[in-house]
């Protein structure tokens, strides 16, 4: 393997990962907010936007992530809406992570049990303030799991952008390959990239998965006796 | 001794499906500082029927009354309500995301907007009166069954509820830790506090009640005393159900 | 009345093709999905096991699987391994692999979580009653462990089918590049083309992937019943 050559292409590396974080920074943030809004609506039972909310879900988890992308970026203008690779991956990673978001609160909204909400109102508490005090919290515990999950889940999503000229990872060393025929290095800084990228993430959810399954509620360890 | 009516339930009807109503015709009152005791078989609606009284339930028919004033679930006004009735389940309901002292004071700060002080101070007398003080910052997981019910009883006492209603609240425990947990229910009856249990544990009835009910498919088919009730009831149906929690040797 | 240029879907073959193509990415998606099952059952047998090295080798495998995107992995076979190996992998063979060694990992951690969740009383339940062993796994653990299973085979059969969409990109000709041609070649007589093929394209997918959604939604109803 050719480490000059690695060397002297670091840069462009930084250059793009730096792309793929940003895409996924904003994506993920916007795709968080629709998944929130999505499952509060659904909580609700809103009419109309109800069902809105389920077509959407539906069409977005069911279609892949690739083919929205070409339709945004290369359908979209001939009816006039021209939309910059950039705008394209982070509308499209907001698009397919809402749905993915709404559902990972919608199960924490879910998993909580009836009894739990009865004893809140049992307690006098208005229905809002069940939702807020009691329900909430512990959905919110039990959603970021996977959440975390579909933080990573894009992420790695964010891959595909290089399709429509995004200057991410991909794309890079796509290019390396194309004009240097330097496969290996390419290959090798993009894993490397990617690694650096996604594993710390990826430990960071686990120890909070852990926590939250386990400690969030008082069960690390027996109470400590003194 | 003329005591002052706190619940009246006229003619309630509630069914989940359409055609087989849970509750057939119930009509009851109940007085300040009585202890009625509801018992039969399993899905006799007895349980249905507390949900009815603290609105978790919607009715089909009927009117409940609590002090005169009719309530219902579709009112503006039903957590203002439920702040007097209170309840305890046959699950441990107790909020996992708090600990114990968290869970006790959340509806006396968030509803009743009294000053953590005050509410401090009465929460730990009663953590201390049902023997369980120095869990306070535990958490519900860490916790028996007993010791969950006792901190869920706390939990309703906390808002001074006129009437206490008990769901089974012994039926999912395990044997050793009930008598805990009623022996609690037991001096809360003895300070005159108004409640309506529903119960399996016929011994507990039998020291507690002032009054007992028994349901039967969705009615009321016995009303008695105690004693009477145990000792010699009046319809062939009490006496079959009573006859269930006798053994004898063959 | 504005020409707004659906037809160029029904012009000549070419809603035809579309389809063709979509067959190609479809049959990329079943022979991987297929193999997964098939290697992912012994290999989530496998991580149930207590021995601590073989765990820790299988959560090696898992998690290298689902830290890479898929389109990274695609990339490592379809050049690295063109170059290293010395075989040049057709773009569809390399997806194969690719999505087959993706799926295993997949399904045999669905293999894995379904078996654990199986409670001990079965089998010994099954034991009491004077079943062998195995009698217990054919009559009680394996049917059990089917029905929990199902469901998030579904799931993983519509991503699968989704994911096999990349294949595009290491030059496969499927869908999307057939989708390519066809906006090409109607690039002065249809100028909205792109507009239509991709929405077209995007609206099969869905037709394939939905029913599996459904499917995988009733039947984790079903169970929970």
């Amino acid at each position: 393997m050719d480490f000059e050559f690695i060397q002297s292409y670091i840069p462009l590396y930084v250059e793009a990962a730096k792309m793929t974080m940003k895409i996924s920074l904003f994506g993920i943030a916007l795709a968080t907010l629709i998944g929130l809004l999505c499952s509060l609506i659904k909580t609700l039972k809103i009419p109309i936007l109800k069902s809105i909310v389920i077509i959407y879900i539906e069409l977005s988890r069911n279609t892949p992530l690739l083919i929205q992308l070409f339709f945004l970026y290369f359908g979209l203008p001939k009816i006039g809406i021209v939309l910059s690779s950039e705008s394209c991956a982070i509308i499209g990673l907001a698009f397919q992570g809402g749905s993915y978001m709404a559902e990972a609160f919608r199960t924490g909204i879910d998993n909580v049990a009836p009894i739990q909400s009865e004893s809140g109102l049992s307690l006098g508490f208005t229905k809002k303030q069940v939702f807020l005090h009691i329900v909430l919290p512990q959905a919110i515990a039990t959603s970021i799991p996977v959440f975390c999950a579909n933080i990573i889940f894009l992420i790695k999503e964010t891959s595909v952008f290089s399709a429509v000229a995004l200057a991410d990872l991909m794309f890079v060393a796509k290019d390396l390959i194309g004009i240097y025929y330097k496969t290996d290095e390419a290959l090798f800084m993009l894993v490397i990239a990617y690694l650096i990228i996604l594993l710390p993430i990826s430990l960071i959810c686990t120890w909070i998965e852990r926590r939250v399954r386990y400690a969030g509620f008082g069960n690390t360890s027996p109470v400590s006796g003194n | 001794m003329k005591q002052e009516q706190i619940l009246k339930v006229e003619q309630l009807v509630k069914s989940y499906d359409k055609n087989k109503p849970v509750l057939k015709d119930i009509s009851f009152c109940l007085k300040k500082g009585e202890v009625v005791v509801i018992v039969g078989p399993s899905g006799c609606g007895k349980s249905t029927f507390l949900r009815c009284i603290n609105m978790l339930e919607p009715i089909d028919s009927g009117t409940i009354y609590f002090k005169d004033q009719v309530i219902r679930r579709e009112e503006k006004n039903v957590h203002e309500i439920r702040q007097k009735i209170g309840m305890v389940f046959q699950s441990y309901d107790l909020f996992p995301h708090k600990n114990i002292i968290g869970n006790i004071l959340l509806a006396p700060l968030k509803v009743q907007k009294r000053t953590k002080k005050e509410v401090e101070f009465e929460a730990e007398v009663l953590l201390d009166r049902v023997g369980l003080l120095d869990k306070k910052e535990a958490y519900p997981r860490q916790l028996s069954g007993g010791q969950k019910q006792r901190v869920a009883i706390v939990r309703s006492l906390m808002m001074h509820p006129e009437i206490l209603l008990l769901d089974e609240i012994t039926a999912a425990l395990d044997p050793e830790m009930v008598r805990e947990v009623l022996q609690v229910v037991l001096e809360l009856a003895k300070e005159g506090n108004t409640m309506v249990i529903v119960t399996h544990e016929m011994e507990f009835a039998k020291a507690v009640a002032d009054r007992v009910l028994f349901m039967d498919e969705g009615v009321i088919v016995e009303e008695s005393t105690p004693q009477e009730f145990f000792h010699s009831p009046k319809t062939e149906r009490a006496k079959q159900f009573l006859n269930t929690f006798h053994y004898e040797a063959i | 009345m504005q020409d707004s240029g659906i037809q160029v879907l029904f012009q000549g073959t070419n809603f035809l093709r579309l389809l063709e193509g979509l067959l190609v990415s479809l049959r990329i998606s079943i022979i991987a999905m297929g193999l997964s099952v098939v290697l992912g059952i012994p290999f989530g047998v496998i991580m149930t096991s207590k021995n601590m090295i073989i765990r820790f080798i299988s959560r090696i495998y898992l998690e290298t699987v689902r830290i890479m995107p898929q389109l990274v992995l695609l990339f490592l076979v379809y050049f690295g391994a063109a170059k290293h190996v010395g075989v040049n992998f057709s773009g569809g063979m390399a997806a194969v692999i690719v999505f087959t060694f993706w799926g295993t990992a997949e399904m045999g951690d669905l293999v894995r979580s379904a078996l654990i969740s199986i409670p001990v009383h079965q089998y010994e339940s099954g034991f009491a009653l004077g079943m062998t062993k195995i009698q217990v796994h054919w009559y009680l653990i394996i049917p059990q462990t089917v029905r929990r299973l199902l469901p998030s085979l579904m799931n993983l059969l519509t991503r699968m089918i989704k994911t096999t969409s990349l294949v595009v990109l290491i030059g496969v000709v499927e869908v999307v590049k057939v989708g390519k041609q066809i906006i090409d070649a109607s690039r002065y007589t249809t100028p909205t083309a792109a507009l239509w093929v991709y929405g077209a394209i995007f609206l099969m997918y869905f037709a394939i992937c939905y029913p599996f959604s459904m499917a995988s939604a009733l039947l984790e109803k079903k169970l929970k019943d």
